[in-house]
Order: structure tokens, then C-alpha cells, then sequence
């Protein structure tokens, strides 16, 4: 009889370090101890604390386990399981901040103590290629009573009431989008779910479709229902092949048990769905460039209006919504739109995943109701900034967001808060940045992007951003001048003004956000030349301090291209700066600080 | 599938699978399972509790733990209530361990004359 169930994170985060070889010796292990029949493994979907994996929940002892090897899965099986020692070592611990005490009990860990999941509620729970797992977790059912107690306006309704909005990026209200279509003369309607997450960092509608696929197909057919469409699009990158394969799974095991396909539940709704792989690119996310892709055209978005629920996918009244926002509707029909509508600020309900990255102990997802403060998500979920460093500035919304400061902080964290700051919620990357990031580097970085990811079709994003861009790293190597400021700031209005689709609009945003907040770091780079944080290379120059060199000849030793010179015990070293790469190896092993970087 | 009704009895059959991972029960049966629990004969006892429990709809979850250190009296079974109010079951079999589950899980009652106290009375 089984007593144990082990859940194994096969997430891409933890699958990328072997997680799929502990599954196998777990296995071997449990038939070399007999305990095959008592002890299951399970693969499910991402627990969140990425940076901690691999991870593992045994259950019902509530144990986690982090940082798991394949070496350990015997002793975990010979302690743990045989024996019932739990394997301190790699249980999951956090520090109560009062008593000074390590904490093992997974709910008053500080990650998850804050959170709360719905959109990830099955993530790391079920397996997300067994239906029958997600039904256990009233899968399907929100679809049941979707088709036999409620007319599609009536679905309309709830999802209006619940005050869901867009979780892609816009912000838009589902409902109202929903409605949009659903007015459309009868016909051929088509339901899309962009799954075309292509922000730098952002990895949570990826954790959503690996670890509860079913969730997105179950809202399609429900928002199939409510606009009177038959077929739906999932529209993917390639790139996402764990994604893209549980996906499919989950499709042909929902198609055999007659959750999809012709009449559902013997209700009379017809509803089938297809996957569509994009080849990753990031306009595609635009809505109007992912219909273009979907039907076979060059991944390019066209003017609005007709929107897509006038005028979308082959010409047909079309909703296009993000998967988290998918992820959202099932629980929203099965629990009421008022449960959902108690859960974050007044405009902004629900809650928000984000992928915390960058610099920041707890690297992985989060998901938070709405309201949350910056400074909760930074510091009491994620930890802080690893090594003792200062917090700089949050990074949201990816390429078409902004940064944030320490004075934002305290800011709840919704939809219309974050725009009032100069930022946005964007798909919800939140990448953290600490004094050691040049902020003229990271509005580089993001525009950097940009040049490569617009697609070219207007001028004003496929000139202006790389004439940006030119100006930038001309900032970062030492061409600049103060005149440059005025320029980068006017062609970025111009090209918000006047560029074809979001993208384009939102492009200048990283650059004229860190402008208004690090105005000092930009006259540092134009004016001095100077990169005050020490990271654009062509800025900085390294030498050695005679008076306080020891001359060990450790710095020389550790010089990759034999840029310094010296006798040992004899003369000072010096580095010569022409042939100095600026690769900081002297100072990182200088043990007196002798090295000094200007 | 054909109805709602379909899949809500699926859903039932379903819910079994994933009931260890639920935790919220009002019961937590340990069993010992140090080298000294082994030997005593504390396997054939947990897979009693668990097969009992796989049968009957009982609230309580079945867990493991290693040595308590009355090693002379293993097996030993301890059932924690909600409160975290601990009672210690000494050289329990498979029989008895079911008896505990049935009475005491089940109806609330402590099976008095197998706890620890009883016996070193």
C-alpha cells in the first residue's frame, strides 16, 4: 500500500540540474530497499523556490528537500523512507527572525508564508501529465458548471464581476474583452492563449503550462463557451519544449475522456484545440503579430483598430489572453467572482506571479495578491540582495517597463500604482539590482534587446532604437557627451509617439526610466566619463597602489593576458594599461587592496 | 465521459490518489521506525495502520518517525490530535494497531490499556 508520495520538481529550473536522474535513483533505491510499493515518485510541476532545486516534498510528512544530488537519493531513501529519519542536511530551513531558531515547518518558511496561489495553485502538487490528478484538485468542474448551469453571458458576467484584468502586460479586463467577442454576429470565433512569454527573466506562464496545463486548456473552453467559439489556438515557443510536450499530453488525455472535442459533457458545446510554435520571437507576444504567425504570415502586427475580437485569426472575432490570466478563470467560475473580487486592491483583484531574478537570494516565483508592497516581495519573500550588498532599484515589466527605487518600496504593488511610478506590471519579471549595477548598462541591456527583437516594419522602432541603442553604448565606452542626453531623451518621446504597435511605444521606457531616477549615472558616463558602479569596461582603470603592494606577484600570477609586472619581493607591480583586458582577476586576489579600480 | 455526474465520480476515485499530499487532518499516527521499531516488528504494523486506513475513511494521516528512545518498548505508535496532544502506543502489533484506529481515530476514545502509561503501571 503506498504511504509516502514523493514529488519530484520537473520543472525546467530543477530539470536543467537533474532532476529527472534523482527520479531514476530514487526509484532504483526504493526497489533495492523493498519499498517499491509503499513509497511513489511523482514529476510535478515548479515549486517556485528555483533557486533552491533540485526540490522535493515528501508527503504526508510535509518534508522539502533542496539542492538534491542524484548521490543522495539513496540515503534519502535508506533514512528517510526505511527509517523515518528525515535528512536534516538537505531539509528546506529558514531562520526565525525572533528567536534565532531554524524553522523546518514549510508554512512559516518566510517564501511561502506570503504567498498565495491560485494561478500556481497545483504547481508543485499534482502531476501535470496524469488528468486524472488535476480532476482530484476539481479539474474540469468550473467547465461542468460553466455548460450546465450558466448561459455564456452569464459566464461573461462573473468573469466582469471578479474585476480579473490581463495579466500579460495591459491590464486589460478579461471581461470586458470577453463581451467584446461574444457581441460579434454568430460564426466562427476563435479563442487564443499567449503562451508566448518572451520578457528577459520571466519564466511564469512557462511554470504555469508545465505544471498544470490543464488549468489553461479547462479556461479556454470555458471562454470558448462564454464568446460562442469552437476552436482555440495555444500559441508557444519552441523554446519551451517541456512546456510544449506536458501540453500535449494534456490535450490528447482531455480529447480521450471527452473534456474537449464534440459535446462536452454530453452538454452540446464543441470545443478543440491546437497548438501553434512560435519560433521565439518577441513581437510575436503583440497580439496583432501572433495572429500573423498563427496563420502562417510573417510575425508582424498590424494596426488596430479592427481589435482581434472584431476582426482576429483569419479574419474572425478572436480573444487572446495570457496564461496566467487563463490560469485565474476555472477557480473564478467554481468559487465566484465576489471570492476573487476579496482578493487584492480596489482596481487590481487577485493576485500577481512574478519571477523575482537578478540580485536577489530566493531566485524563482512568486505569486502575491495584489497590494503586496515591493518591499515585502524584495526582502521578506526573496530575501534581499545576496552578499550584503544595497539595493539599487527593481527592475519590472521587462523591456517595456522601468525601474523602481528604494523610496517605492513601501508602494502596494498593482496594476496602476506601478504605471503612476514611471513603470509597469508588464508580464512580471522583476528583476533585482544592486549597487553594483550600472544603470546605463541595464537601459543598454533592455534596448540591446529591443534592436534585435523588432521586427522592422516602422521606422520609428526599427531607426530610432538602434540609433538609441548607438548612443547608449557610446555612453558605456567613453564617446559620450552631455549634448547625447538630450538626444537619447527626444528620440525617445518621438518614438513612443510614433512607433506602429506596444512594443515599439513601450521601448524607450527602461532608457527614459533609469534617465529620471539615475540622471547622476548618465552625467557620470556623458560628462566624466566615469562609470560610478564600476561595471562598463571601456571607463574603468586598474592600478596598483606602490605603497601598499607587497609584492607577492599574486596579482601577475592570476593576470590572464600577463598585464602586470614586477619583481618578487623586489619591486612594486605595475599594470600596463594597454594591454589590460579589465577583467578585475588582480583585484579579487590582491590580499592587501592594493588593486584599485577608478 | 458523458455528463457532469461522469466526471464528478471520477473526481471521487481521483481524490484518493492525491489525499496524502492534503494534509488537514485532524490526526497524525506516528510509527517508529528506527532499527530497533524494524526489528521489534514495527513494518508489519505500519503497513497495517496504512492499509486500514487506504480501506476505511479515517481523518488522520500516517507517518514515520526514528527512535523515540524506549527502544525496549517498540513498537511504539504515537497519535498526535490537533491540539499537538500526544498519545504513546507501546509494543503494538498489527491487530492492535487497528483497534487504535478504529477506536481512537474513528470514535475519539484512547485505547487506554495499550499506552505506555498502562504498561509501566
Amino acid at each position: 500500500m503506498e504511504r509516502l508520495q514523493v514529488l519530484v520538481c520537473a520543472g525546467t529550473g530543477c530539470s536543467s540540474s537533474n532532476s529527472a536522474e534523482i527520479v531514476t535513483r530514487l526509484n532504483e533505491a526504493l526497489v533495492k530497499y523493498g519499498l517499491e510499493k509503499e513509497v511513489k515518485v511523482i514529476k510535478t510541476g515548479c515549486f517556485g523556490l528555483c533557486q533552491k532545486g533540485p526540490i522535493m516534498a515528501i508527503h504526508p510528512d510535509k518534508v522539502f528537500y533542496c539542492h538534491v544530488k542524484p548521490e543522495d537519493a539513496e540515503e534519502i531513501v535508506a533514512e528517510h523512507f526505511l527509517k523515518g529519519r528525515p535528512v536534516r542536511r538537505l531539509e528546506l530551513t529558514d531562520i526565525d527572525e525572533a528567536t534565532k531558531e531554524k524553522i523546518f515547518d514549510i508554512d512559516q518558511i518566510r517564501f511561502y508564508a506570503k504567498q498565495k496561489r491560485i494561478a500556481l495553485q497545483n504547481c508543485g502538487v499534482i502531476n501535470p501529465e496524469e488528468i486524472a490528478e488535476y480532476i482530484a484538485k476539481d479539474g474540469y468542474l468550473a467547465l461542468g458548471k460553466a455548460l450546465t448551469e450558466m448561459t455564456p453571458q452569464q459566464v461573461i458576467d462573473e468573469i466582469k464581476k471578479s474585476g480579473l484584468r490581463g495579466r500579460g502586460g495591459g491590464g486589460f479586463s478579461t471581461g470586458v474583452k470577453w463581451q467584446f467577442a461574444a457581441d460579434q454576429p454568430k460564426g466562427d470565433k476563435y479563442v487564443i492563449c499567449n503562451a508566448d512569454e518572451g520578457d528577459p527573466g520571466a519564466f511564469m506562464d512557462r511554470s504555469i503550462l508545465e505544471g498544470d496545463p490543464h488549468a489553461v486548456l479547462e479556461a479556454m473552453a470555458i471562454a470558448g463557451y462564454a464568446i460562442g467559439a469552437n476552436h482555440g489556438y495555444i500559441y508557444i515557443r519552441a523554446e519551451y519544449p517541456i512546456a510544449v510536450e506536458r501540453l500535449q499530453i494534456a490535450i490528447n488525455q482531455a480529447k480521450e475522456l471527452g473534456l474537449l472535442g464534440e459535446n462536452i459533457l454530453g452538454c452540446g458545446f464543441d470545443f478543440d484545440l491546437e497548438i501553434r510554435l512560435g519560433a521565439g520571437a518577441f513581437v510575436c507576444g503583440e497580439e496583432t503579430a501572433l495572429i500573423q504567425s498563427i496563420e502562417g504570415k510573417r510575425g508582424m502586427p498590424v494596426p488596430k483598430p479592427p481589435f482581434p475580437a472584431v476582426s482576429g485569426v483569419w479574419g474572425k472575432p478572436t480573444i487572446i489572453n495570457n496564461v496566467e490570466t487563463l490560469a485565474n478563470v476555472a477557480q473564478i467560475i467554481l468559487k465566484g467572482s465576489d471570492w476573487f473580487a476579496a482578493i487584492g486592491t480596489e482596481k487590481s483583484k487577485g493576485t500577481k506571479v512574478f519571477a523575482l531574478g537578478g540580485k536577489i537570494v530566493n531566485t524563482g516565483l512568486v505569486e502575491i495578491p495584489m497590494g503586496t508592497t515591493l518591499r515585502e516581495v524584495i526582502y521578506e519573500i526573496g530575501g534581499g540582495c545576496p552578499n550584503g550588498k544595497n539595493f539599487k532599484a527593481v527592475q519590472t515589466g521587462g523591456p517595456s517597463g522601468g525601474c523602481l527605487t528604494e523610496e517605492h518600496l513601501d508602494t502596494p504593488i498593482d496594476f496602476d500604482n506601478l504605471v503612476a511610478l514611471g513603470s509597469m506590471m508588464g508580464s512580471g519579471g522583476m528583476i533585482v539590482l544592486d549597487e553594483d549595477n550600472c544603470m546605463v548598462d541595464v537601459a543598454r541591456f533592455y534596448m540591446d534587446f529591443i534592436v534585435d527583437e523588432s521586427c522592422g516594419k516602422c521606422s520609428p522602432c526599427r531607426i530610432g532604437t538602434k540609433r538609441m541603442l548607438e548612443i547608449l553604448t557610446d555612453l558605456c565606452e567613453g564617446r559620450g557627451t552631455m549634448d547625447m542626453l538630450d538626444e537619447l531623451e527626444d528620440l525617445a518621446y518621438k518614438i513612443k509617439d510614433t512607433a506602429l504597435c506596444g512594443l515599439g511605444q513601450t521601448a524607450p521606457n527602461p532608457v527614459l526610466s533609469t534617465m529620471r531616477l539615475f540622471r547622476e549615472e548618465y552625467i557620470a558616463h556623458a560628462r566624466d566619463h566615469r562609470c560610478p558602479a564600476g561595471v562598463c569596461k571601456k571607463l574603468l582603470t586598474y592600478s596598483i597602489d606602490p605603497d601598499k603592494c607587497r609584492k607577492c606577484s599574486l596579482c601577475a600570477r592570476n593576470c590572464p593576458v600577463e598585464a602586470i609586472h614586477g619583481v618578487v619581493g623586489q619591486q612594486p607591480y605595475v599594470i600596463d594599461t594597454a594591454k589590460c583586458i579589465k577583467c578585475g582577476a588582480c583585484i579579487s586576489n590582491c590580499r592587501f587592496g592594493a588593486v584599485e579600480r577608478k | 465521459m458523458k455528463s457532469l455526474e461522469d466526471l464528478k465520480k471520477m473526481r471521487e476515485e481521483a481524490k484518493k490518489r492525491v489525499e496524502l499530499r492534503e494534509g488537514g487532518k485532524d490526526y497524525r499516527v506516528v510509527v517508529g521506525m528506527a532499527t530497533c521499531g524494524i526489528a521489534a516488528g514495527a513494518r508489519p504494523v505500519l503497513n497495517a495502520l496504512v492499509e486500514e486506513t487506504a480501506r476505511g475513511d479515517y481523518n488522520c494521516t500516517i507517518t514515520q518517525t526514528g527512535c523515540i528512545g524506549m527502544c525496549t518498548l517498540e513498537p511504539i505508535v504515537e497519535v498526535y490530535d490537533k491540539n499537538g496532544d500526544k498519545t504513546t502506543y507501546c509494543h503494538v502489533n498489527p491487530e492492535k494497531a487497528v483497534e487504535i484506529l478504529r477506536q481512537h481515530i474513528k470514535k475519539g476514545e484512547i485505547v487506554t490499556q495499550y499506552t505506555v502509561a498502562a504498561y509501566q503501571k
